[in-house]
């Protein structure tokens, strides 16, 4: 088992010396051996804020950055005792997988035997002993990843900084190794924090997100929290698909200019309401439809077909639906909604 | 297929042809430098006379120049190597400004090289007169040979990355700079040493204005022997010049080449010290 530490960031800001706001001031608490996904888009802070925690960046003056009760501002990362992995691996090329993964335990000065002994430990964990004497450069980047992790985990670091470690591969290798790191961060119960902007990775790994906009937090949360009651529309459209009708609130009944909706808890001044493409469907014969539209694009996907409904709005509905039927392009559609998705925001 | 074989002997001719241009001048000067008497031809018999005799007289000349060539190599090592890697580092117009700035050695004739230095030091009689005079000027001109192969070398990597990797794990600077900067530059900086060795060499531009009578280098000598001894003698101190520098260019490129030997050895090396 890992020493798991919780860390906390205090008023932690960060402007460069070309005076870029990288990052307005930010409070954040890590819990030991939590794994916390920072994400957004490029240029959001998520990457300097783990920049900050890795020591490879100092906030400006005010901010703090402790793990667990030791201040650890004024340190370098080479003294933070963190594991880190990046997104281009930055393996040493002029050593071998094994030296790689020796490099840090031979700065703490581990005897041979020790080196070798947690060496053979790391290959086993991540399951690469036969690559324990090849070179970088002979390395898939699948295996690459592997490498990376084994080298950060080898000290037993205080937390695992990982810097959008899968961004460089496939997607079907990203499945594959998005699915063995949550496995390794639960088994070792190491406190993670981890960049990424894909939302599906997000969503998989994170015990909770950070969603960040703008050098800004804008929602911290559990994945279902985040998904389910996003805090603003920033949030809601990055996460996951958003459907959104506009129009007006009369009563219980929502006008738009496909249709309606009927909603009970609909706010009066309501000038739009938005909902998940699971919370809509095509309506069952019989069914009142109070929303109808033409459909505009049919994405076959094997097991289901994702719809793209015009219903005279900015953008059309987006939906999921039985590939049992075939959908044309322009053929009209009458669509239902699920209350209990629906969301103002 | 007959088209294909009379294109193949068409080059072949040529590659040969331009081999026997580059080489037989070699060779010629070669056996003028072994015949008796260069104007009675090969028939006038074989002698090491002539090598004796360059031996003897210009010597000091040889010894200079290897002198010469190693200070220069360990002086840009020394400047080289840490300018290289901080421009690497460092992405600011200065840098950029610098790099360029030193390349202006090479491109300004090495006889106003020369006459700079002179105007500006001649004056300090004792560093006029000694070798480290012509030191820096072949320093001078070396040095951006150097700074440019190593930089080649890293800006092929990722070295920032490489360093927070190596930082991460614990390294300090001094650490990173020895385990993981110099050995990811090691093929630029053999590559830079064996320019920089050569080139001081077979300097003579800049060479033949700062030298004096007691700092004689050996293209110099050699002028020297063209200019004003027989034939035989220049072309015995080419032979000489020959012998000593294709060993060395040959160990420099060995060390250069097989990565794979070498790494094997750093296995071992790595065992033994942990």
């Amino acid at each position: 088992m890992m020493q798991a530490v919780p860390i906390y960031l205090e008023n932690c800001a960060k402007t460069f010396t070309d005076g870029t706001r990288a990052l307005e001031p930010v409070d954040l608490a890590i819990a030991a051996g939590e794994t916390l996904v920072l994400l957004g888009p490029s240029g959001c802070g998520k990457t300097t804020t783990l920049r900050l925690i890795a020591g490879l960046e100092q906030p400006d003056a005010g901010g703090r950055v402790l793990f667990g009760g030791e201040d650890v501002t004024a340190l370098p990362i080479e003294k933070r005792n963190v594991g880190m992995v990046f997104q281009s691996y930055a393996l040493f090329p002029n050593m071998t997988v094994a030296e790689n993964i020796a490099y840090g335990l031979r700065l703490r000065r581990q005897s041979a035997a020790e080196q070798r002994a947690r060496v053979g430990e790391m290959l086993a964990l991540m399951r690469i002993e036969r690559l324990a004497d090849r070179s970088i450069d002979q390395l898939s980047g699948g295996q690459r990843q592997r490498v990376a992790l084994a080298r950060a985990l080898a000290v037993r670091p205080r937390a695992l900084l990982l810097d959008e470690p899968l961004t460089a591969l496939d997607a079907k290798l990203r499945d594959t190794l998005r699915f063995e790191i949550d496995s390794l961060l639960r088994e070792l119960g190491i406190t993670a924090i981890y960049v990424t902007h894909d939302q599906a990775e997000a969503m998989a790994l994170g015990d909770r997100i950070v969603v960040m906009d703008h050098g800004r937090i804008a929602q911290v949360g559990a994945p279902r929290d985040i998904y389910q009651r996003p805090a603003s529309r920033y949030v809601a459209e990055f996460i996951g698909t958003m459907n959104r009708l506009s129009g007006h609130a009369e009563g219980e009944v929502f006008r738009c200019p496909g249709g309606y909706v009927v909603w009970p808890e609909l706010p009066a001044t309501a000038r739009e309401i938005l909902f998940r493409p699971e919370d809509t469907r095509i309506a069952a014969e019989g069914e009142a439809a109070s929303l109808r539209g033409t459909v505009s694009a049919a994405f076959f996907c094997g097991d289901h077909v994702r719809l793209f409904v015009d219903v005279g709005e900015e953008r059309p509905l987006v939906l999921e639906t039985p590939a049992r039927r075939e959908y044309r392009h322009g053929e009209t559609v009458a669509l239902a909604v699920e209350r209990h998705g629906l969301m103002v925001l | 297929m007959q088209h294909g074989r009379f294109l193949y002997g068409l080059q072949f001719a040529f590659t040969i042809a331009v081999c026997a241009f580059l080489v037989v001048p070699v060779v010629m000067s070669i056996l003028a430098g072994l015949t008796v008497n260069y104007f009675v031809g090969l028939e006038s018999g074989l002698t090491l006379r002539w090598v004796l005799e360059v031996w003897d007289g210009y010597r000091d000349t040889l010894f200079l120049s290897l002198g010469l060539a190693l200070a220069c190599l360990v002086l840009t090592l020394l400047l080289g190597v840490p300018l290289a890697y901080l421009l690497a580092r460092s992405r600011g117009r200065l840098a950029r400004a610098i790099e360029e700035l030193l390349m202006l050695p090479v491109a300004v004739p090495g006889l106003a090289t020369a006459l700079g230095l002179i105007v500006a030091y001649g004056g300090l009689a004792g560093f006029r007169t000694s070798a480290a005079f012509i030191l820096v000027g072949h320093v001078l001109f070396t040095l951006p040979f150097m700074v440019r192969s190593v930089l080649a070398v890293l800006s092929v990597i990722d070295l920032p990355t490489l360093e927070e990797g190596a930082a991460s794990l614990g390294a300090g600077f001094a650490q990173r700079f020895r385990d993981i900067v110099l050995p990811n530059c090691r093929n630029g900086i053999l590559a830079g040493a064996l320019m920089v060795v050569t080139l001081s060499m077979g300097e003579f531009n800049m060479t033949w204005l700062l030298h004096t009578p007691f700092t004689k280098t050996l293209p110099v000598g050699l002028a020297d022997a063209y200019a004003s001894l027989r034939l035989e003698i220049g072309s015995a101190y080419t032979l000489i010049f020959f012998l000593l520098i294709t060993p060395l260019l040959l160990a420099l490129q060995a060390l250069a080449r097989p990565r794979r030997t070498v790494f094997a050895e750093r296995d071992s090396s790595a065992e033994n010290d942990s």
